[in-house]
């Protein structure tokens, strides 16, 4: 990696602490991924916003960071702990609100944009084809490399915040114009969210940086969701092309008996006692879809949805939020599916999801037992 | 002995090796460096103050944190070494200050779980 004087300067300490702390974080990521220098980048996404996640030494961390450090482009943040509408609702003790309001505040001060969503390719109007950005949450990384046109690293909580304050990013093969050295023929018929999800989350195993996929035609935006949010879960692959004709020289196929596979090791339960819908938040587009799937239907459980702050205004005003809490449902902002405070053994034994990044988060994190279905399949079995 | 190395600092201790990439966000315990992901080789090991090897890091990007509350916690490993490096992994330990290593994979394959080696 080779950095300009002024980078080199920089991580020397001359310019102050927090440019050093953050080109300390480039060095490092710029070495492990083989990159020749930095370029410069015209967005960061950052994740390490709840407090559940991050702790006390994330939260500390970043007061002290907050002290010094400016962002130096657009910055957009990841979901924090909690729907700050709807807090008191839930028994959260005061010192999580106290360090989430902490946390909320340093990134505040160093000049986010408080959207606390994992989607910022639906809450933005998408940069032009190749723009070089800095997602960190893998869901939005892999989103704006394969459907966004955009160009980013699969970046780290750190390796974003570094972006965000240096305005630069190692040029790494995900940057460049390189092509996936694996192909997925895709063999399952009739898919849908669920089964894209299982598909990218087999992926997501076994893919490197990038991977083609075959055999995949007309996949909407929630297919293309759950599908990037579990290759985020799974693996460390950073993009995905839709391609029949690849050439790439490793070929494997993903059969009903791999989806059975990838399907019996995060579903465990056959039935949940509520129900989540969110992880990735849920956008216009879906929040309309559900509306009309559930036509007048109420869900027979608890229903939490959960999409950003600027979304639920704007379904509100166009007048789906009011048809979405008839049917039952408690929507939720500022929060998400996974690794949110808010639902935990306390609540639940078992949740049901179409959200297989959900599903791995609820088991691993939350400790709770999951059911996998399809949202179509939740509409049917779960409402009447 | 190492290809590379991501992050300076020299160690020596025991090595804790895992055949399978590691979740940093899913998988541990960031207080007492347990993991607790009960599909994983090392389930219910502490990596604390080990030299830990494992093929790659996988999965969220909030991981980085994880790696950097181990450190603060006192229950974060005296190094890592990996076949590959992710970002996550690379940036949590640039910033820990936890040394950092590639290996190549013969070397990865001739280190073995309890032996007890010299890193960087």
């Amino acid at each position: 990696l080779e950095l300009t004087k002024d980078e080199e300067k920089s991580l020397n300490g001359e310019h102050g602490e927090a440019l050093q702390t953050a080109y300390r974080i480039l060095s490092a990521t710029g070495e492990a991924t083989d990159a020749e220098k930095l370029v410069p980048i015209h967005w960061a996404h950052v994740s390490g916003v709840n407090y559940n996640t991050i702790g006390d030494a994330g939260e500390e961390f970043l007061a002290t960071l907050s002290k010094s450090a400016k962002f130096k482009v657009r910055t957009t943040v990841n979901p924090m702990g909690y729907d700050k509408d709807s807090v008191e609702k839930f028994d959260l003790d005061e010192n999580f609100i106290q360090k989430q309001e902490s946390i909320r505040e340093s990134y505040k001060k160093m000049g986010a944009i408080p959207t606390f969503s994992c989607i910022p390719y639906e809450l933005y109007d998408m940069p032009r084809e190749g723009t070089q950005v800095s997602f960190a949450e893998s869901n939005a990384a892999i989103y704006a490399n394969s459907i966004g046109k955009l160009k980013t690293n699969k970046e780290s909580a750190f390796s974003a915040l570094a972006s965000a304050i240096t305005g630069k990013s190692p040029y790494s093969d995900l940057r460049k114009d390189d092509y996936p050295t694996m192909s997925i023929a895709m063999k399952v018929s009739e898919p849908n969210e669920l089964t894209f999800g299982l598909l990218g989350y087999f992926a997501g195993k076994v893919a490197d940086k990038s991977v083609a996929i075959s055999g995949v035609k007309n996949m909407d935006k929630r297919c293309n969701k759950s599908m990037c949010a579990s290759m985020g879960t799974s693996g460390s692959c950073g993009k995905f092309v839709l391609d029949d004709n690849s050439n790439a020289s490793e070929k494997v196929d993903f059969d009903e008996d791999e989806l059975q596979k990838v399907y019996d090791e995060l579903n465990t339960a056959e039935s949940g006692d509520m129900i989540t819908l969110g992880s990735p938040q849920l956008g216009l587009e879906e929040m309309t879809d559900l509306a009309a799937m559930l036509n007048g239907r109420a869900f027979k459980k608890r229903c939490l949805i959960f999409c950003p702050r600027a979304i639920q205004d704007q379904a509100r005003s166009l007048g789906y939020v009011g048809q979405l809490e008839s049917a039952g449902c408690e929507l939720m902002s500022d929060c998400c599916t996974c690794l949110t405070p808010l639902v935990t053994k306390k609540d639940a034994d078992s949740v049901t999801t179409n959200s297989i990044k959900g599903a791995y988060y609820m088991k691993n994190s939350n400790g709770l037992d999951v059911n996998l279905k399809s949202l179509s399949d939740i509409v049917r079995d779960e409402t009447s | 002995l190492t290809k590379k190395t991501i992050v300076k600092g020299s160690v020596t201790g025991k090595v804790l090796k895992s055949n399978q990439p590691i979740n940093f966000l899913g998988a541990i315990d960031k207080k007492t460096g347990s993991i607790t992901d009960q599909k994983h080789d090392l389930s219910g090991k502490s990596i604390k103050d080990s030299i830990l090897l494992f093929p790659h890091g996988i999965g969220s990007s909030v991981g980085a944190y994880t790696i950097y509350s181990l450190k603060s916690n006192n229950a974060a490993p005296l190094a890592m070494a990996c076949q590959k490096i992710d970002l996550t992994v690379a940036s949590g330990c640039a910033l820990a200050n936890i040394p950092l290593f590639v290996l190549s994979s013969n070397e990865y394959d001739s280190i073995k779980d309890g032996d007890e080696i010299s890193l960087g």
